[in-house]
């Protein structure tokens, strides 16, 4: 570690997880009291700070059905929120109830953190069916599915007018997506087609699947990278750098993807739910966009669906209801309180009209149609450790310093190796 | 940022040169003064110097010796996502021999620190004309060039970041104007290593050209006065005293710089950021170290990584100090 050499940073580090630690034990030791009679105290981590009113909202709520209970929010931002959870559950504390997401969940599943859900009354038909499937494991249900995001095609109206280009459709194919980008690249003006990024859910993730092809098994034991589907979904991207109709991948590392789009000099970027809210409070913007569905590969146009998921701690000293509130929290009324803030699209079917109806100006329902081919977020038991080599291949594939299908072969190979240590 | 450890080391070692004449005279003073007095000097003094001692004492066996020692301990384990150490053995060790990366890693952390020892020189020259007599706004320019020390390293890798940008950057926009065409200088494997080493030399110019000050004031105007009755020109001067007289600093300033350098970690992961494809050829030690032990949760290997690190900053400090009995003059 650090520690040794490097000691301004021990001290930080150090501190820091000392504050994680007792951040996190002292509000578990609160739940000391039984599950009868006596006031429990219900700790509940969280990640996003947008969210916060309306996850106060739920736990509100679920203290008016469960007077004795207390629901404790507790708000860690992203960056550090996995390496403090991990951090507490390791030293036997945690959060009695925490959000999950789709790479971390079997790591935490496999190991017996999550307590399953299965006799809380969840039923999956309430829920897209690729976000049941991120949550089980071993046939199990783990984590209750919070809210979802897929992925669609924003475009700017104003460069696709001055170029005439009619705007994206739902019927559109990848060889439309690839003429409109070359017709609206204007090397003069420094405008681009698109932003062809390096990133998986929002672009080859989507693309793969479009080919037929897939990131790893359902069962997170067998790479996909090896197959001619996933080479022709990530071709469908460095095509579109190598013709000029996208920055190239050092100009996105330099200058991110999303700035190219937000300043008028792309015209098209994929991007999930998520951005609309940003897009429409983004004053530059908000008037020159609107959102198509994915163009279509050979296979259609799915999208990835990711979302999180309320799960329970195993050792929680009040584990029953904890597997309740955890449940409680991704049900329809939860779902309802969600949908109302508009921030993220709640994951309980027929909950989800209020978020489309927040943004009339966009056509967001495009969102919601997508669950229809949705895909899972590819995901298996330690999904950090064949990411990183998926990302450190794919930026020399996108960079151009190996061909893409040099590069898959050689992703395959190490992913394989990964996911082959996984089952060890 | 590699400087703060300079600046943080800078001054008792300084002292320690400086001072070692000057200190040695009271002590025997006290020795022999103490116990013909009163018979309770030693122990009462001893207890004395604990409580001066103590508190640095007590912070540095609990923030640095004992985190060293469990970092030892560390890197001989693996460990399980949620804890469950076991004992490996040297299996870290001979993981990380073999690691394709560890090599990379190593010349490209070689490179940045052999890059970054050509501010030595540039710290010297304007220390050197600072220390000018009946320079007008002497003070305005040191603060010039501190005021990187104090910044922010985040708000230096920004700002660097936006200079050197491809499209963007003014870097690129100067050259244009003399003609040049630049590049992405930070996502080219054959630039960025040098980009991020400038931002390293003008990172850490301050704490040098503070300490060649020092140094540059600390000798005597008699040998001046003196080489200019023998008729020495300026450069003769420069040369022929000023470098010599500067050897204990310029010999500190190494020694603390390379051990910097060889920790650098901040610039490479706030400038280039994981997707960067010129990370092969940028990824330095400390990179691979952030890598296993945050990114792959591999403490145990990252741990082994750090000890690698320390040994081989041992080695090349004590090489340089060897080294140091040829060039430095102490008077």
């Amino acid at each position: 570690m650090l520690r040794s050499t490097r000691p301004g940073r021990t001290v930080a580090a150090l501190a820091a997880s000392a504050a994680a630690l007792l951040a996190f034990s002292a509000c578990a030791s609160g739940s000391a009291a039984g599950d009868d009679g006596g006031d429990v105290t219900i700790d509940y981590a969280i990640w996003d700070q947008n969210q916060q009113p309306a996850m106060e909202e739920i736990a509100a709520a679920f203290t008016e059905e469960h007077p004795n209970v207390t629901i404790d929010i507790q708000l860690t931002p992203y960056k550090e929120y996995f390496t403090k959870l991990q951090t507490a559950v390791s030293g036997g504390a945690g959060p009695d109830v925490f959000w999950m997401n789709g790479p971390n969940f079997q790591l935490y599943a496999s190991n017996g953190v999550l307590a399953p859900l299965d006799d809380e009354g969840i039923a999956a038909s309430d829920y897209p069916q690729g976000l049941i499937d991120l949550y089980t494991y071993d046939g199990s249900l783990y984590g209750a599915p919070k809210d979802f995001d897929t992925v669609a095609l924003w475009y700017n109206t104003e460069l696709f007018d001055a170029a005439g280009v009619e705007y994206p459709s739902a019927d559109w194919t990848w060889d439309d997506l690839k003429a409109a980008a070359a017709k609206l690249t204007d090397p003069a003006a420094g405008v681009y087609g698109i932003a062809a990024t390096q990133y998986g859910q929002e672009n080859y993730y989507d693309s793969i699947a479009q080919a037929g092809g897939e990131v790893v098994s359902a069962d997170g034991t067998e790479t996909g990278y090896g197959s001619p589907e996933a080479l022709e979904g990530i071709t469908l991207w460095t095509d579109l750098i190598e013709a000029g109709s996208s920055p190239t991948a050092q100009q996105m590392t330099d200058t991110s993807a999303e700035d190219f789009f937000l300043s008028g000099k792309a015209a098209m970027f994929q991007n999930g739910s998520w951005a609309a809210v940003a897009y429409a409070e983004n004053p530059d913007i908000a008037e020159k966009v609107n959102v198509a569905p994915l163009a279509a590969g050979p296979e259609g146009n799915q999208s990835v669906i990711h979302g999180i998921g309320n799960v329970a701690n195993a050792k929680s000293d009040e584990l029953e209801i904890a597997k309740e509130f955890a449940a409680f929290a991704s049900g329809e009324q939860a779902a309802k309180i969600q949908a109302e803030t508009g921030t993220v699209i709640p994951a309980f079917n027929g909950t989800q009209q209020a978020w489309v109806d927040a943004l009339p100006q966009y056509d967001l329902q495009v969102y919601i149609d997508a669950l229809e081919t949705a895909v899972p977020y590819p995901v298996s038991k330690n999904t950090a450790a064949w990411n990183a080599i998926e990302s450190e291949i794919l930026s020399q594939v996108w960079a151009g310093t190996l061909t893409p299908e040099d590069g898959l072969a050689q992703l395959a190979d190490e992913m394989q190796a990964a996911l082959d240590a996984e089952s060890e | 940022m590699t400087d703060l450890i300079a600046q943080r080391t800078a001054a008792p070692i300084a002292e320690l040169d400086g001072g070692r004449p000057g200190d040695a005279a009271p002590r025997p003073r006290r020795r022999g003064d103490g116990p013909g007095r009163t018979g309770r000097g030693p122990r009462q003094s001893g207890w004395w110097a604990l409580l001066f001692i103590g508190p640095t004492a007590v912070g540095l066996l609990a923030f640095y010796l004992w985190p060293t020692v469990r970092t030892l301990i560390l890197s001989f384990t693996e460990s399980g996502p949620f804890g469950g150490t076991t004992f490996v053995g040297f299996d870290n060790y001979v993981a990380l021999l073999q690691d394709p990366e560890l090599l990379g890693a190593l010349r490209n952390t070689a490179v940045y620190t052999l890059i970054t020892l050509v501010g030595i020189p540039i710290a010297v020259a304007i220390a050197a004309l600072l220390n000018t007599t009946g320079l007008r706004g002497r003070g305005v320019y040191r603060t010039l060039y501190f005021i990187p020390v104090v910044t922010m390293p985040a708000a230096i890798a920004l700002v660097w970041r936006m200079i050197y940008n491809g499209d963007y950057g003014v870097l690129n926009e100067v050259l244009g104007v003399v003609g040049i065409e630049g590049r992405s200088w930070l996502t080219d494997p054959g630039t960025a290593l040098v980009a991020i080493a400038v931002v390293g030399i003008w990172a850490g110019l301050g704490t040098s050209i503070v300490i060649f000050l020092a140094g540059l004031q600390g000798i005597p105007d008699t040998l001046m006065e003196a080489a200019d009755l023998d008729g020495a020109g300026p450069i003769r001067k420069f040369f022929s005293i000023t470098i010599p007289m500067l050897s204990p600093s310029i010999f500190f300033v190494s020694v603390i710089g390379v051990i910097g350098a060889l920790q650098v970690f901040d610039l490479v992961y706030m400038m280039l950021g994981r997707n960067n494809p010129a990370m092969p050829n940028t990824r330095t030690i400390v990179y691979l170290f952030y890598e296993a032990g945050f990114l792959d949760n591999q403490r145990g290997y990252a741990a082994a990584i750090a000890f690698l690190l320390l040994l081989i900053i041992l080695v090349l400090t004590v090489v340089q100090f060897r080294l140091q009995k040829k060039w430095v003059h102490y008077e």
